[in-house]
């Protein structure tokens, strides 16, 4: 307990510091934003090689526009980033002010009161303007924690070129389709049909989708994981590796592998999002014929379909020392400006309505080919136990694809795990 | 009868009063620190230094262990939020709930635990002193093997753990492409629980060997070559010695080392971590591993983390104790 009364003293120490220095805080709304100086540090989670470039030339653009203010720019990589932020957080030191966070985490950092709220403040400026479904995500309890940097989901990314040689000229819409595909890929052509990212349930969830299933019910407050739609849905996933559909996954380094597949054209047909087409399109398959690259909804089940909702949302550290600073730098990084840069560039889905307007978001292939998949993408429940979903359900998804345990079995362990930080739900 | 150092402890001892007897420990005290000030003095920094950095970090874990603290529960404050802690203390709730199986799959994962280390210590010793014999001899470019067989230790651990997991990859792994270049199919390495567990043991022998094989080859060379040649003389045959000289000789060098090697093998972080992260599944998942999963992934538990961290020590140190009475009761004391 003494630690405790330490730990008050010492916040309510800096309370009073920062109520001297005056203008920090919530009441940072009218501050002029060229007398806002200082230094901030800024945890980047994109892609080091392929998309962090483009975040780092705008941070470039923002000190040039605010010379007063320096980013200290750090490239975290994604895997590693929400537990990083936790641990740093929680001891008060050496936490970001600034962080890319994925949109699943906005709601567990805030109800853990990690994150500033940034109602009235200079970041939320024009927030009328960024799309609902991204914009929902920001929202926790009635105050806004986050402000929108893009949006994603999953994808049917094929290699046209493979398909056709298995005698589809098409990209399959439904699982039924997809399986007879893949099928005719592995069997008529040196590639294999499909790589199951057996690494990353995330990417299980069109399976799920597709049986009408989800992780959780939250209107229900019931845990859905392991019901009869959860087991058909991992039954579906494991059945595409069994049949050949699939080549056997690799349970270590598994997106890489996936990827590396599908760039050299091993591989016909993967699931992944806008986040990869840059690295998509440096491979041998599509370097040379980008259009070789089709992009499509992924396929639908009896029960439904699409892939879950995602991005990436700029957050700022409760415990910044800067605050003023960071609203000012979130405004500029989702910006209309930054974000048609990003999407120009990078082909990564705008956040803001007004974004979609500019011509070279327009005419950009990439974006238009996800348009209509973000549109008819499956939503996420944004609850703070969001972001805990997916690590039992990645050991469990292994187990089963190693035969350890029957799909049956496996969401029955997950279903268990869930309950301990869902102790009051069904 | 000694010395008397201070008049105050002359006094002390010749005053038969209650008072007087009552003040004899603090008499004594005052002698040790008379007469050892300069020793006290001098391993004051470290006892400060131990304090800091094993002492309080293992009283807050002792305290945390008896408690439901979770990341939720313990005291925060962050900039304008100020989060008062709302944990209790639960006594052994912890413990129970691990040690029924009811939390944290305690007993599977000791299972595999002892599994790994009896097999990972055989075979570094067994490897290690094989090395070290061979190393021991007169033969040419003897100091580059050394080096070289030394090397894979030079190497930080996680560097040779992400190379090793390269190697197994399952897809484009360097052992796969050799099986396949001859015609053999591949392996799924880290896919199959079997096979993942023979991985990390080849990881493991591989990273612990070259400390061994450097400790037993100080100790072959510190046994007299007399040893051998009045064992010659009397017959031994190259086993016999091996027997009889070598291995009463190593003694003193094996048990401690042996005994280093079990607490590190039991508490190998790095390569279980980042070679196949506990998985397929959780089949390679050590009681270390377990416990930093515990701490770190989902709501953080860091009241059962605590619990599982203080079994592991536990554990240890019977172990520790255990081997060392064993050794006493052979005539060795070191």
């Amino acid at each position: 307990m003494r630690f405790v009364k330490v730990g008050a003293v010492s916040a309510s120490l800096a309370l009073a510091v920062t109520a001297c220095s005056g203008d920090s805080g919530q009441g940072s709304g009218t501050a002029d934003p060229e007398a806002i100086s200082g230094e901030i540090t800024f945890w980047d989670t994109s892609d080091a090689t392929n998309e962090a470039p483009i975040f780092q030339e705008l941070i470039e653009d923002f000190e040039e526009e605010y010379p007063e203010v320096t980013v200290n720019y750090e490239n975290v990589p994604f895997s590693d980033a929400q537990n990083n932020f936790k641990t740093a957080a929680q001891s008060g030191a050496g936490a970001p002010d600034v962080m890319r966070t994925e949109v699943a985490w906005v709601p567990e950092f805030a109800s853990l009161g990690y994150l500033a709220p940034l109602d009235d403040t200079i970041a939320l400026e024009d927030s009328q303007d960024f799309l609902a479904t991204p914009f929902s995500s920001a929202e926790f309890e009635g105050k806004t924690y986050a402000v929108p940097q893009v949006t994603d989901s999953l994808a049917l990314l094929y290699n046209k070129e493979l398909l056709a040689e298995a005698g589809f000229e098409e990209p399959p819409a439904t699982m039924a389709e997809f399986k007879e595909a893949a099928l005719a890929v592995s069997e008529e052509t040196d590639a294999d049909g499909f790589y199951l990212n057996a690494g990353d349930s995330y990417f299980l969830l069109p399976h799920f989708y597709s049986q009408g299933g989800d992780l959780l019910d939250a209107e229900a407050q019931a845990i859905t994981v392991n019901n009869d739609a959860g087991v058909a849905a991992l039954e579906q996933a494991l059945d595409l590796v069994d049949t050949g559909a699939a080549s056997e996954p690799a349970l270590t380094d598994t997106y890489n592998n996936m990827q590396t597949a599908f760039k050299e054209g091993e591989v016909a047909m993967i699931f992944n999002g806008p986040w990869s087409m840059t690295d998509n399109l440096s491979g041998s398959a599509f370097a040379d014929n980008p259009d070789n690259l089709g992009v499509a909804a992924v396929p639908s089940g009896p029960e439904g379909g699409g892939g879950p909702i995602g991005g990436h949302d700029y957050t700022v550290y409760a415990g910044s020392g800067n605050l003023d600073a960071s609203y000012l730098f979130i405004q500029f990084m989702a910006s209309t400006d930054s974000q048609a840069k990003v999407a120009a560039e990078l082909g990564l889905l705008p956040t803001r309505s007004s974004a979609y307007e500019r011509d070279e978001v327009a005419n950009n292939d990439i974006v238009t080919a996800f348009q209509p998949v973000i549109e008819s993408a499956h939503p996420r429940p944004w609850i703070p136990q969001g972001g805990l979903l997916f690590e039992p359900l990645n050991t469990q998804y292994s187990a089963a694809i190693a035969g350890e345990a029957t799909p049956q079995e496996a969401l029955d362990a997950v279903a268990e795990e869930y309950r301990t930080f869902l102790s009051d739900w069904d | 009868m000694t010395v008397l150092d201070t008049p105050g402890e002359a006094a002390a001892a010749t005053d038969p009063s209650p008072r007087g007897r009552g003040a004899r420990p603090h008499g004594r005290l005052r002698r040790l620190w008379d007469t050892h000030w300069y020793a006290w003095t001098m391993i004051t920094p470290v006892i400060i230094v131990m304090g800091v950095l094993i002492g309080y970090p293992f009283a807050r874990g002792l305290y945390l262990s008896l408690t439901n603290a979770t990341e939720a529960t313990v005291g925060r404050t962050i900039g304008m939020n100020e989060i008062p802690p709302s944990y209790d203390f639960v006594g052994a709730q912890n413990y129970t709930a691990i040690l029924t199986g009811e939390v944290g799959n305690f007993w599977p994962r000791l299972t595999w635990t002892v599994v790994w280390t009896v097999v990972c210590v055989a075979a570094h010793y067994g490897l290690g002193l094989g090395l070290a014999s061979v190393l021991n001899r007169r033969l040419r470019g003897r100091a580059l093997y050394r080096m070289l067989l030394v090397l894979p230790w030079a190497v930080p651990p996680f560097v040779t753990a992400f190379i090793w997991r390269y190697l197994f990859n399952n897809d484009y792994g360097v052992f796969n492409a050799i099986l396949n270049g001859i015609g053999i199919p591949g392996v799924p390495w880290l896919n199959d629980p079997f096979t993942a567990k023979i991985a990390v043991i080849m990881v493991n022998v591989w990273l612990g060997v070259p400390f061994m094989m450097l400790a037993l080859l100080g100790g072959l060379q510190s046994i007299s070559r007399e040893q051998y040649e009045a064992a010659r003389v009397d017959g031994a045959s190259p086993w016999q010695q091996f027997v009889h000289v070598t291995l009463p000789g190593l003694r003193s060098v094996s048990a401690p080392v042996v005994l280093l090697g079990t607490i590190w093998t039991f508490n190998q972080f790095p390569v279980i971590y980042l070679v196949t992260e506990g998985g397929p599944g959780d089949s390679t998942e050590l009681l270390v591993t377990y416990a930093f999963r515990m701490a770190f992934e989902g709501i953080r538990d860091y009241g059962g983390s605590a619990a599982y961290g203080i079994l592991i020590l536990l554990l240890l140190t019977v172990m520790a104790f255990v081997y060392q009475r064993a050794l006493r009761k052979g005539g060795e004391a070191w």
